[in-house]
C-alpha cells in the first residue's frame, strides 16, 4: 500500500504524470499518518523536493468552493501575481485558477499535489465544481496535478456525480486495522517503552522491563483484550495509556496494572449512568416512575402528569420515609432532568402546550437505571424495591 | 435621465429617395444625416464617403466605404459597404506575407468573401478619410491621425495584392467627391475639416496661457481620441439603450461661428458673452469667478489675456454645463471690474462657488461632458502649472509627465484624471497651504480615478491585474523521459495524452464536421445537441472537429471562424456563461447582466463584419436556471438572421431537451441531435490498441479482458485507460528488477479487482469484535421486528443477549453509542443525528446477505 502511494507520487513529480487517488479507511486507521510518512520519504529525495507544490485542503475548513479556491490560490502563492484582485468574485477566482493551471504542460510545469482531507465533505459542495475541475485537470494535458483524497466513508464513490466519477481514476487505497491481538500487544509495548536515546539509561531499562512485565500480566492482557474487542482504533489505546501514565510521579515511578485498570474503568464509564449518581432521591424516584411507564406502555411517550401520578401512587401506598412533595416541586425536579437531557421532549415545546402534557421520552435504558441504583449511595430500600418491581407495593 | 435623452442621435435620410423598388419595397438614398439632438449638430454622410463602423470591440471600429443606402420594407435603414481591414483583423499567420511593417493607420482593401456587407445604419459612427497610396509611397505625416487612413494593398483572405488601377482611381475619386460635397454645403462640415480649425483655436488659446503645454497636450489627445471615441459611444449606447452621441463628437461638430470665436480677441469675447448672456446665463458667473479667483491668488491685478481665454473656454463649454445652477447672477463686465476692485471679497465668494463646482464635477456623469470638462481642466492645469512652477519647478515636471502619460494611455479616464489631478491642487492653493505636500496630493489624485472609472478599462495597460498572466512556477528539473516500454505505454494510455486519431467515432466526427462546415460556408447559424454518457468521447470528438476545421480555414478551404468554448461545470453560476463568452470573443470583462446585453447586441444587430462564431457549450445541463433564460438566449441567438453563430451543446442525457427545457427553449435548440453510444468492447479494444500504436506492452487477451469488463459495466473509455495504466504499474511492480515483462491477464485481473471490488466486506471483516457483534445484533433485531430499521436501544438489548451467549462482558451504552457512530462514519450503517441517543434509528447501508457473508468465518 505504502509502495503504491509512494510510486504514484514519485511518478507525478519525476515524470509529470497526473493522477488521482482516494485513501479510504475508518477513523484511526492511519490515513493521514500514511500520507505524511510517504510525503516525508518523498521530500528526502532532492529531485522531488524541488519539483513539488503541495496544497492541503480540509473539508472541515474549506466549507465551500469559494473558500477552497482562495486557499488554493494562497498556497500556490499566486495571489502576489495579481495583487489583491484575485480575491474578487468567486467566478473570477475560478477562472483565474483554471487559467493558471491550463497554462502549464506536462514537461515544463511544476507538478501540484492536492491533498483533500475529509474528502467526503467536498462532495457536498455545489455541483462538485471543485472536484470536477481538479479531476478534469488531472485527466487533461495541463499542469500535472495529483489529487489525493482522504476519507473514512466507504461509499464515497457513490457520492461522486457521474461526470466527476468518470474523471476520477478509481485508484482506491483501502486501509483497515487488520492486526490481531498479538500485534496489538506489541503495539502496546512499543507505545509505552522508552526510546533507546533516553538520558537516564538505568531508569529506561527499569521502565522497559516493567512494560514487558505488564504486557505479560493476565489482568492487563484481559483489559487490553477488552479494549481490543471494542475498538481497533489505536487512538483509544493511546488515550488509555495517557490516563495511566499521568499517574506516574516521583514517588510512584513505575506504571502498575492497577493504574491501567483504573484508567480502563474510567474510559469505559457510562456517561448517562454517571449523571444519575448525582441526582436527588426525588429525581431518582421520577426516573423510576418513568421506567415503569415505559414497561407498561412499551416505550410509548409519556408526559409529566403521568409520571406524577405514578409517583403519587408509590408515595401513597408504600413510602414511609419519603416526604410527599408539592406538585410544583416535583415539576422543578422533572425540569432538571429535562435540562440534564435524561428526558427529551419528542416535539418542540410550543407556547400553547401546557408543560405538564408535553410528550417525553426517557433517554435511559432499564439496565442503566438499575446499575446506577446499585451504585447510588444511601438509597432508601423501598425506592430500591420499587425500582425492581412496580408491583412491589402489593 | 435628462442628459441621456438630450444626447440622442437620430439617423435620417438625406434628400429624397433616388429610386425605389416596388417588389422588394426598398428605396435607395444618396446620403444619411446623423443628427445629435443635444449639440444640435448634423453630419451628412453620402454615398462614397468613408466611415467608421462600430465593431464588436469598442476599441476597434471598422473602416468601410459607403456604397449604398436603402430602406427596406420594415422601415429599417440599411447600408451597403465596402470593408477595409486593419492589420489586426488579418490572421497573424498571414501577416508575414506582407514582409513589411504596417502602420496602424494603414488599412487594406477588403475582398474577403463571406463578410456581410449589409449593415444597419445605426452602427455608423462617423466619416473618415481613406487615401489611396501606391505601394512604394511613404505615409504622409498629418496631424490628423485618427481621421485618416491609407490604403495601399488589397486583401482577399489569402494574399495581399496591390490595388488595381481601377480601384485606386475609384478611391481617389470618392475621396475628392466626399471632400467636395462637404465643402460646398455650408451647413454640413465634415469632421476632418473642422478639427484642424479647432486645433488651431486651441493652440491659440494655449499660447496665451502657456506655450509649453500646448504641443504635448494636443499630441496626446490625437493618439487617444480615436479609440476613445468609439469606446465612449459604445459604452453610452449600451448604457442608454443605443444611440447617444459623445460629448467629444458634439464639440468637433461645432458650428463654424462657434469655432471661429476661438480667434476672437478677449474683449470681443466679453462682448459676445454679454450678447449671448440670455442663452447661457447660468454658467457665466462661475466662469468669471473662476478667472477672478486665479488673479486673486496670484495677488496681482487681473491679467486680461488669461482671464479672457478662461472665460472663453468656459463659454465654449457653457452649453454643456446646463445643469450647473448658480444663485448669483452677475454680468461679465461687472464681474471683471469687481475683481480688480476687491479681490479679497471675491476670494471668499469663490470659495462657495468652487465648492459648488466640485460638487458639480463629482455629480456629473462622465457621459455628459467629458470633453468640456477636459478643456476646463487643461486650462486650469496650465494656470496651476504656472503657479506651481514658481514654487517648485521639479513638481511641474512631474505634473507634466503625469499628464502626458495618463493622457496617452486612456483618454476618457484621463480626462477625469486630469480633472482630479488639477482639482486637488486647486483646493490646496485655495486653502492657502500652497502645495506644501505635493506628493500626497499627487497620490490621492492618482487613486481617485479608480473610483470614477466607469467605462471598461483599457485592455492595453499592463499594470491592471486583469491582464496578469497567472502561471504555475516551472519545475526545476526536467521531467524524466519514459525509460522502459511500460512507462512509455503508461504515458500513451494516460487520458490526457492526445491520440493521433480518434478511432471508433468516425461517423459522429463526420456528422458534426459536415454540420459545422455547411453552416460556415453558408454563413448562417445553427444548433446541435450532442449527448452521451461520460467517457464516450463527446468533447474529444468536437475538439477534433474544431481542430480540423481550423486547419481547413488556415488552408483557405473554409471561411475562417472564431472558436469559443465554455463548460457548465467550470462556471460558478449559469449567468457567468455570458461573461466567459464575451471575454473569449472580445476580451472585455464585464458583469453578467452587462455581458448579456452586449452579446445580444453583438448577435442580433445586422452588419458589422464578423467571422462566424463556433460556440461549444459543454455540460449544458449545468446552465439550467429556473427561468432558463441563459439557455433560451444561447439557443435564440443562432436563430437570428445575422448572428452567424453555431452552437454545439454537449450533455449527458439524451432527452435533456424534453426533460428539463421549457418548450420554447427546446424548440430553439432544434432537432439536430446526435447521441454517442457507449463504446462496445471491440471499440474499446481498438482504442487501446491505437493508443499503444503497435507497442508490445500488452497481451492481446489482456486488452480484450479489460475491454469486455469495462464495456459490460459502463463503456467509459476513461475507465478502460485507467485500468490499463494501473495494470502496467502492477506489472512493473511484480517484475521488479527482473527482465521487463509485458502486461498479462493476471495483472489486468488484479487491477480490475482493485478498482471494482466492494470495500464493505473487507471493512466488516477487519472491524473489531464488538462492532461485528453489533452488526449481528442489528440483523437479529431486524429479523425479530420484521422491519429493516431499529433504534439503538433495541439493538443494544440484542447486543447484550449476544454477549451473554458468547460469555463476554457486555458493553455499556456509551460504548455501544461509540461503536454505532464509528460504523456510521464509514457508512456501513446509516444513522440519525446522535442527539436522539437511545432512540436514534439505525439502518444497514449494505444488504443483510453481505453482512452475513462477511461475518461468516
Amino acid at each position: 500500500v505504502e509502495m503504491h502511494l509512494l510510486e504514484l507520487l514519485k511518478r507525478t513529480t519525476v515524470h509529470g504524470e497526473s493522477n488521482s487517488a482516494l485513501i479510504i479507511g475508518p477513523r484511526g486507521s492511519g490515513k493521514t499518518a500514511l500520507l505524511n510518512h510517504v510525503l516525508r520519504e518523498l521530500t528526502e529525495m532532492k529531485q522531488v523536493r524541488e519539483n513539488l507544490l503541495e496544497v492541503h485542503l480540509n473539508g472541515l475548513l474549506q466549507t465551500n468552493d469559494k473558500v477552497a479556491l482562495k486557499e488554493i490560490t494562497r498556497q500556490l502563492h499566486l495571489e502576489n501575481v495579481v495583487g489583491d484582485k484575485v480575491f474578487g468574485s468567486f467566478a473570477e477566482n475560478l477562472a483565474f485558477l483554471l487559467e493558471a493551471l491550463r497554462k502549464g504542460d506536462r514537461t515544463s510545469s511544476c507538478p501540484v499535489l492536492f491533498i483533500l482531507d475529509e474528502f467526503d465533505l467536498f462532495v457536498h459542495h455545489k455541483n462538485q465544481t471543485l472536484l470536477y475541475n481538479l479531476f478534469d485537470i488531472s485527466q487533461s494535458a495541463q499542469t500535472p496535478v495529483t489529487v489525493i483524497g482522504l476519507t473514512c466513508r466507504q461509499d464515497i464513490l457513490e457520492l461522486l456525480e457521474k461526470r466527476v466519477k468518470s474523471r476520477f481514476s478509481h485508484r482506491q487505497i483501502y486501509l483497515t486495522n487488520s492486526f490481531d491481538f498479538k500485534q496489538y500487544i506489541r503495539i502496546f509495548k512499543e507505545q509505552l517503552s522508552l526510546p533507546a536515546g533516553f538520558p537516564d539509561e538505568s531508569f529506561a531499562q527499569k521502565w522497559n522491563k516493567n512494560v514487558q512485565h505488564l504486557s505479560e500480566d493476565k489482568t492487563v492482557q484481559d483489559m487490553l483484550q477488552n479494549l481490543f474487542h471494542h475498538t481497533k482504533d489505536l487512538r483509544s489505546l493511546n488515550l488509555l495509556l495517557m490516563l495511566a501514565v499521568s499517574n506516574v510521579n516521583v514517588h510512584h515511578p513505575l506504571i502498575t496494572a492497577s493504574d491501567l485498570h483504573e484508567a480502563s474503568k474510567q474510559s469505559r464509564m457510562d456517561s448517562k449512568a454517571n449523571i444519575v449518581h448525582g441526582l436527588s432521591v426525588l429525581e431518582i424516584c421520577l426516573i423510576i416512575a418513568m421506567k415503569h411507564l415505559n414497561d407498561v406502555y412499551e416505550g410509548e411517550p409519556f408526559n409529566f402528569q403521568m409520571v406524577y401520578n405514578e409517583f403519587q401512587k408509590f408515595i401513597q401506598r408504600k413510602a414511609h420515609c419519603m416526604y410527599n412533595f408539592e406538585k410544583p416541586v416535583v415539576m422543578k425536579a422533572f425540569e432538571h432532568l429535562l435540562q440534564l437531557e435524561l428526558v427529551r421532549p419528542i416535539e418542540r415545546p410550543s407556547v400553547r402546550a401546557q408543560r405538564e402534557y408535553l410528550l417525553m421520552k426517557l433517554l435511559l435504558d432499564n439496565n442503566q437505571i438499575m446499575d446506577a441504583l446499585q451504585a447510588y449511595p444511601n438509597c432508601p430500600t423501598d425506592v430500591k424495591q420499587w425500582a425492581a418491581s412496580s408491583l412491589s407495593w402489593l | 435621465m435628462n442628459t441621456r435623452q438630450q444626447s440622442k442621435v437620430i439617423y435620417s435620410w438625406y434628400g429624397e429617395p433616388l429610386s425605389s423598388d416596388r417588389k422588394l419595397r426598398t428605396s435607395r438614398y444618396k446620403g444619411i444625416l446623423i443628427t445629435s439632438e443635444r449639440s444640435r449638430t448634423e453630419t451628412c454622410i453620402q454615398l462614397g464617403n468613408f466611415i467608421l463602423v462600430e465593431g464588436e470591440n469598442a476599441d476597434q471600429p471598422f473602416v468601410a466605404q459607403l456604397l449604398d443606402l436603402y430602406e427596406d420594407g420594415g422601415q429599417q435603414k440599411h447600408a451597403v459597404v465596402q470593408w477595409f481591414s486593419h492589420i489586426t483583423e488579418i490572421p497573424p499567420n498571414k501577416r508575414k506575407l506582407l514582409k513589411r511593417e504596417v502602420s496602424p493607420q494603414e488599412v487594406f482593401f477588403d475582398q474577403v468573401p463571406g463578410y456581410d456587407t449589409d449593415i444597419a445604419v445605426e452602427t455608423i459612427i462617423k466619416s473618415v478619410m481613406v487615401i489611396p497610396l501606391h505601394l512604394g509611397e511613404e505615409l504622409p505625416i498629418t496631424l490628423n491621425k485618427e481621421q485618416s487612413f491609407y490604403v495601399k494593398q488589397s486583401w482577399d483572405g489569402k494574399c495581399f495584392k496591390a490595388l488595381s488601377p481601377d480601384a485606386f482611381s475609384k478611391l481617389k475619386e470618392a475621396n475628392k467627391k466626399g471632400g467636395g460635397i462637404s465643402n460646398s454645403s455650408n451647413s454640413f462640415i465634415p469632421l476632418d475639416i473642422i478639427s484642424p480649425l479647432k486645433k488651431e483655436r486651441e493652440s491659440v488659446v494655449r499660447s496665451a496661457t502657456k506655450p509649453k503645454n500646448v504641443e504635448l497636450e494636443i499630441e496626446s489627445k490625437h493618439s487617444a481620441s480615436k479609440s476613445s471615441l468609439a469606446k465612449e459611444r459604445h459604452s453610452q449606447r449600451v448604457a442608454n439603450g443605443m444611440r447617444t452621441p459623445t460629448a467629444r463628437k458634439k464639440l468637433q461638430l461645432n458650428s463654424p461661428t462657434r469655432s471661429s470665436k476661438g480667434r476672437l480677441l478677449g474683449c470681443e469675447v466679453l462682448e459676445l458673452l454679454d450678447d449671448d448672456c440670455d442663452a447661457i446665463v447660468p454658467l457665466e458667473p462661475s466662469a468669471n469667478k473662476r478667472k477672478v479667483k486665479f488673479t486673486g491668488i496670484l495677488g496681482s491685478p487681473p491679467k486680461m489675456p488669461c482671464a479672457n481665454d478662461k472665460s472663453k473656454s468656459m463659454f465654449d463649454t457653457a452649453e454643456h454645463w446646463q445643469t450647473f445652477s448658480d444663485p448669483i447672477r452677475l454680468s461679465p463686465y461687472s464681474k471683471v471690474k469687481d475683481s480688480s476692485k476687491k479681490p479679497k471679497n471675491l476670494n471668499r465668494e469663490y470659495d462657495i462657488i468652487c465648492s459648488i463646482g466640485h460638487q458639480e464635477l463629482g455629480s456629473q456623469s462622465p457621459v455628459s461632458t467629458p470633453r468640456s470638462r477636459r478643456i476646463c481642466a487643461q486650462k486650469t492645469s496650465a494656470l496651476i502649472a504656472e503657479q506651481v512652477s514658481i514654487l517648485n519647478t521639479l513638481e511641474l515636471n512631474q505634473e507634466e509627465d503625469f499628464l502626458s502619460s495618463s493622457d496617452s494611455s486612456y483618454s476618457s479616464s484621463s480626462e477625469e484624471e486630469d480633472n482630479d489631478v488639477l482639482c486637488t491642487p486647486e483646493k490646496k492653493t485655495k486653502s492657502s497651504r500652497m502645495l506644501s505636500t505635493p506628493k500626497s496630493s499627487r497620490k490621492s489624485s492618482v487613486h481617485t480615478p479608480a473610483k470614477t472609472l466607469k467605462k471598461t478599462p483599457l485592455p492595453g495597460t499592463p499594470k491592471t491585474p486583469r491582464n496578469a498572466t497567472p502561471e504555475i512556477p516551472r519545475r526545476n528539473h526536467e521531467a524524466q523521459k519514459p525509460a522502459s516500454i511500460l512507462e512509455e505505454a503508461r504515458l500513451r494510455l494516460h487520458v490526457s495524452a492526445i491520440p493521433e486519431c480518434l478511432p471508433c467515432r468516425e461517423e459522429e466526427f463526420q456528422d458534426i464536421y459536415n454540420f459545422v462546415e455547411s453552416k460556415l460556408i453558408d454563413g448562417t447559424g445553427g444548433c446541435m445537441y450532442i449527448s452521451g454518457v461520460p467517457g464516450t468521447g463527446k468533447t474529444a470528438t468536437v475538439h477534433e472537429v474544431i481542430r480540423c476545421l481550423q486547419q481547413a480555414a488556415e488552408n483557405d478551404d473554409l471561411p475562417s471562424f472564431q472558436f469559443v468554448e465554455i463548460n457548465g461545470m467550470k462556471l460558478t453560476d449559469p449567468h457567468q456563461a455570458y461573461v466567459q463568452i464575451l471575454e473569449l470573443l472580445t476580451g472585455q470583462k464585464v458583469t453578467a447582466t452587462h455581458a448579456a446585453v452586449l452579446l445580444a447586441k453583438l448577435f442580433n444587430t445586422p452588419g458589422p463584419k464578423r467571422k462566424t462564431t463556433v460556440l461549444v457549450v459543454d455540460e449544458l445541463d449545468l446552465l439550467w436556471t429556473r427561468k432558463q433564460n441563459v439557455m433560451y438566449n444561447l439557443f435564440d441567438w443562432p436563430t437570428q438572421k445575422h448572428s452567424k453563430l453555431i452552437i454545439l451543446a454537449i450533455a449527458n442525457t439524451m432527452d435533456l431537451p424534453e426533460r428539463i427545457m421549457m418548450n420554447r427553449v427546446a424548440s430553439r435548440l432544434g432537432l439536430t441531435r446526435m447521441s454517442f453510444q457507449p463504446y462496445t468492447y471491440k471499440q474499446l479494444q481498438q482504442i487501446i490498441s491505437s493508443r499503444l500504436n503497435s507497442m508490445k506492452a500488452f497481451e492481446e487477451d489482456a486488452i480484450q479482458l479489460v475491454s469486455r469488463k469495462v464495456a459490460a459495466l459502463s463503456g467509459d473509455a476513461r475507465r478502460c485507460l485507467d485500468i490499463c495504466r494501473r495494470a502496467t504499474e502492477i506489472c512493473e511492480f511484480a517484475s521488479h528488477k527482473r527482465t521487463p515483462e509485458i502486461v498479462r491477464m493476471a495483472h489486468v485481473t488484479e487491477a480490475i479487482d482493485e478498482m471494482f471490488s466492494s470495500p464493505y466486506i473487507n471493512a466488516i471483516r477487519n472491524a473489531s469484535l464488538h462492532e461485528q457483534i453489533f452488526l449481528k445484533a442489528i440483523l437479529a433485531e431486524f429479523r425479530r421486528a420484521g422491519v429493516e430499521e431499529a433504534t439503538v436501544q433495541q439493538v443494544y438489548h440484542q447486543h447484550i443477549a449476544l454477549c451473554r451467549i458468547e460469555g463476554m462482558q457486555s458493553p455499556t451504552l456509551s460504548e455501544i453509542m461509540a461503536i454505532c457512530s464509528r460504523l456510521g462514519a464509514c457508512r456501513l450503517l446509516l444513522v440519525e443525528s446522535s442527539n436522539k441517543y437511545l432512540h436514534m434509528r439505525v439502518r444497514l447501508n449494505i444488504s443483510q446477505d453481505d453482512v452475513m457473508y462477511a461475518l461468516k468465518e
